[in-house]
């Protein structure tokens, strides 16, 4: 049966391998009585994290970025981040004697003529790719099951940095070979930062060493690649780490499960050998696409020249949705006043952008004011049995979704055979209308399987079984659940909204009336779970479990969903 | 609930976070569970595995046939390092090394994990443990010690009390790393106005056009009607700041109809016989316009897509761009060449703060 493990301060001990353990008992006292390493095993080595797939994709982003350390550690070793003019004569005959860059000829020359090195270089580049994907379904799984209630709001938004860290670091990274398409992604940062008000101009000239490109660039994005931004964000992984740690992992509803315990396995010796084996297989599958598919041709490309450009271009895809907002804003958005140029075409997107960051990282705190809810929770919810945040974060994903494939408008004409003009128009909706849309048809599917759920409880599930009774009724046998997969799906909370209630001066204010009308918006709209009573009353109702005949007339269904659903 | 009292070892089916019915939190807000009794761990199922030694025995010899697996990818690993040289520049020789190389690596790998995980799921043991959770927050005492350390730190410091010292200490804090931060001034170059190099460009009057990459200068009678070239200034190829000027003077020339133009009367004489220049340089974030639609006269950005009107001397007819390209005056030498007349009026490229 299960252990349970207490954990409580103990006094400490040293350790006293068991005699006769040979060189490994003889390296295990030798260590501990150095570092007293006996204590940590003894705290973490049966630590419990609980399973569930859904965990895995913070995995998927710890070990890609060990694999984006490991082989980034061995491209340093033959990268020149210089922008010496260079002419080329390496291995790749179509560029033989092509004036280019230091960087860009080592950029060639890790992928021509080192062996291995285009593997490596391949590796990177798609495990880089695979970390910035993971972190971002891994931010919507946290989402979605609102694993960033308190006391995880704050890991939420060391998360949160380590996003925007990811991003960054993928954009420096793929500025470094100085080929065309890179060059081309930095002259439009270079154009997006000059369009800022008061501090544009400087701003570029500062970044950049003097005017567009320069020979600065690339040197200077190299350590912040290398070690300005990978410290910082090793530094907020332990942290994160620290803190998953402190909290103990979340767990979804289960039978057992409550919010004072966590039920899974210990890290000695199935998680380790589960999770340890996960790094492996996830390190795999990065080596398998690099071993087949390539990545960031840049000796396609060529080096970087300002006056060239291929059409089609487009950013990484994760640094799309930026590139998209830029080719959503409505023509004509630049003025002259005051004696200074004001690019709201460049002013408006980088704010929204912003706004839309801002709102993920500050998204828990909204969440915790407009609920009242001060408590700690860690089991999660299902995102159908919270509904408005469901439907918040499905009109945010519908809004990164129009934006990102703004950048890709000019593929999707030349594909479909579309006008330009038309497929922006049809985004632009998308991005304005979308979100609304999906908040609405989120919530209502929510809404309807939360009713699902709870006539499953109190009436089972269809069986597919037709019964003819001795009178001649044909009915359909409804089989009910076992304990434990009920438990699972009335484990969840109603919330009812704040009352607007006058304060201890007996007053309304303002912004009591905003968070009352909030709350109202959040949860006027719910399903309670099926208490004891009802169960009973369902059950006692000619559906004796153990039979499971007879549906419950439909009246008498309806009347039961009606009312407990508050409007 | 989450912050009753933990009653020492937590007996998982008594306790239930939805024992009450209503709950206030501290906002006022009431809370409903259900009152559904939390069943308890599920009986625990045991495994094929744990009931079958034959079955046992074939996930045992899985196990370790896929750890030998894995050593035989490294070992293809490196023989693919040895037998595919790619020293003499052979295309597909770097596909096979590329290739090889790295599915003996992901063989490896994936040897090893699936290994593990295998030996995870169906032969360690597999009955969950439970941990038990305490509230985040320290207890009590703690927390009043923590306080009691802040107030007697304070007092034998006498930092609260001394508040010349602590409010100068705070200034100094604040002022120290000014120095630090001015020192990363010297990012850009001091001798230089960047507000005076993005209004000018290397045209100047009397500039050859001459063609990108070549550097070979173009007569007005090479221009048909309908076609385009990508320009550069003469003299530019040998420059050594060579691609801070392309990125500010590259040119498109087109010939067109002259009766297809329509030309204001302050840019009369600024195209030679239907022969026209623009900036290439887009006006939104600096994108060359490299795409010329011949049938439409459009001039399309592929960064961003704004569409500027050759015709109606490069108006934007489409895209977040506002300004039209730049028109670069042009005339033609004595001997027939294609020269500037001036530098471009206004600055080119990406707008900027200080431009208007």
């Amino acid at each position: 049966m299960t252990s349970t493990i207490e954990r409580t301060e103990a006094a400490e001990s040293p350790a006293t391998p068991k005699k006769g353990g040979g060189i490994t008992g003889a390296a295990a006292n030798y260590l501990d009585e150095r570092t007293s390493i006996s204590a940590v095993v003894k705290e973490f080595g049966r630590k419990i994290f609980p399973d569930h797939w859904s965990f895995m994709l913070g995995e998927v982003a710890l070990y890609s970025f060990v694999v984006i350390i490991l082989s980034g550690t061995f491209l340093t070793f033959f990268f020149q981040a210089s922008m010496v003019e260079t002419h080329y004569e390496g291995a790749f005959v179509p560029l033989k004697g092509v004036e280019m860059s230091a960087a860009m000829d080592s950029a060639l020359h890790i992928s021509f003529d080192v062996r291995g090195g285009l593997l490596v270089r391949q590796i990177h580049h798609w495990a880089a790719l695979l970390f910035i994907a993971s972190i971002g379904l891994h931010m919507l799984r946290v989402f979605f099951t609102g694993a960033f209630r308190k006391p995880r709001e704050l890991n939420w938004m060391i998360g949160f940095v380590l996003f925007v860290l990811a991003m960054a670091e993928g954009f420096t990274g793929y500025s470094l070979p100085d080929d065309l398409l890179s060059g081309n992604g930095l002259r439009i940062i270079d154009g997006l930062i000059k369009g800022m008000p008061v501090i544009g101009t400087w701003t570029s000239f500062l970044l950049f060493g003097g005017e567009f490109p320069g020979t600065a660039i690339v040197g200077r994005l190299y350590t912040l690649h290398i070690l300005l931004l990978p410290a910082i964000l090793v530094a907020f992984l332990a942290l994160h780490l620290v803190f998953v740690v402190v909290h103990k992992h979340t767990q979804f509803a289960g039978p057992g499960r409550t919010e004072k315990n966590v039920i899974g396995y210990p890290i000695l010796p199935v998680y380790a050998a589960k999770a340890g084996g996960f790094f492996f297989l996830v390190f795999g599958v990065i080596a398998l696409m690099a071993s087949f598919f390539t990545i960031n041709p840049i000796w396609n490309y060529g080096p970087y020249d300002p006056s060239p450009v291929s059409a089609g271009t487009q950013p990484d895809w994760y640094i799309g949705f930026a590139d998209g907002a830029l080719r959503l804003i409505p023509p004509g958005l630049e003025f002259v006043w005051l004696n200074h140029t004001w690019s709201f075409n460049i002013i408006i997107p980088v704010i929204a952008l912003v706004l839309l960051l801002l709102f993920v990282a500050i998204y828990p705190f909204v969440e915790s004011w407009v609920t009242g809810d001060k408590r700690e929770h860690h089991i999660l919810d299902r995102p159908r049995n919270a509904p408005t945040r469901t439907a918040i974060g499905a009109a945010g994903v519908t809004f990164y979704a129009a934006l990102w494939a703004a950048a890709s408008s000019d593929l999707m004409a030349t594909h479909f055979q579309l006008s330009i003009e038309g497929v922006i128009h049809v985004v632009q909706a998308w991005a304005v209308l979308g979100p609304f849309i999906a908040y609405f048809i989120t919530k209502r599917v929510c809404i309807g399987l939360m009713k699902k759920d709870r006539e499953i409880v109190l009436h089972g599930y269809e069986s597919g079984r037709i019964v003819r009774l001795p009178g001649g009724e044909y009915i359909e046998v409804h089989e009910q659940l076992d304990d434990y997969e009920r438990w699972k799906l009335v484990d969840y909370e109603s919330f009812e909204p704040i009352m607007l209630r006058p304060n201890s001066n007996g007053k309304i204010t303002p912004v009591m009336r905003l968070r009352s009308a909030m709350s109202n918006w959040f949860f006027e709209d719910r399903i309670a779970p099926a208490s004891r009573a009802e169960l009973d009353a369902a059950h006692g109702h000619g559906h004796a479990p153990a039979v499971g005949t007879g549906s419950p007339a439909r009246g008498e269904l309806e009347d039961q969903t009606g009312g407990n659903t508050h409007h | 609930m989450a912050h009753d009292e933990v009653s020492g070892i937590d007996s998982a089916a008594s306790d239930s976070s939805a024992v009450e019915t209503s709950h206030r939190t501290s906002a006022g807000t009431a809370v409903i569970g259900s009152d559904v009794e939390n069943p308890g761990e599920p009986p625990h199922r045991a495994r094929v595995t744990d009931l079958d030694p034959a079955k046992a025995k074939h996930a045992d010899r899985t196990v370790y046939t896929l750890f030998y697996l894995s050593i035989a990818g490294s070992i293809f690993a490196l023989a693919a390092y040895m037998a595919f040289p790619i020293e003499d520049g052979d295309p597909v020789a770097l596909r096979l090394n590329t290739l090889f190389i790295g599915l003996g690596s992901a063989l490896a790998l994936f040897g090893i994990g699936l290994a593990a995980v295998h030996w995870g799921k169906a032969l360690m043991v597999d009955k969950e443990g439970i941990d038990v959770r305490h509230p985040v927050r320290g207890t009590d005492e703690t927390r009043a010690r923590a306080v009691e350390i802040f107030d007697q730190a304070d007092k034998e410091s006498g930092f609260g009390r001394r508040t010349l010292i602590r409010n100068s200490l705070i200034g100094a804090i604040i002022a120290f790393p000014l120095p630090g931060l001015v020192l990363f001034r010297g990012l850009g170059p001091q001798d230089q106005d960047p507000v005076e190099l993005l209004s000018h460009t290397m045209w100047k009057k009397g500039s050859r056009l001459t063609l990108d990459p070549s550097g070979i200068p173009v007569r007005a009678s090479d221009i048909t009607i309908g076609s385009v070239f990508h320009i550069i200034p003469e003299g530019l190829n040998e420059r050594e700041d060579l691609l801070e000027q392309k990125a500010k003077a590259a040119v498109l020339l087109m010939r067109l109809d002259p009766a297809d133009l329509n030309i204001s009367p302050e840019r009369e004489g600024w195209s030679y016989d239907g022969i026209v220049a623009y900036s290439k340089i887009c006006t939104h974030v600096g994108c060359p316009v490299a795409l010329y639609e011949q049938q439409t006269h459009h001039l399309l950005c592929p960064c961003h897509q704004s569409t500027f009107d050759v015709v109606n001397e490069a108006k934007v007819i489409f895209g977040p761009a506002k300004r039209p390209l730049p028109q670069l005056p042009i005339e033609v030498d004595s001997e027939g060449y294609l020269v500037a007349q001036s530098d471009f009026h206004e600055p080119v490229g990406p707008s900027f703060w200080e431009r208007s």
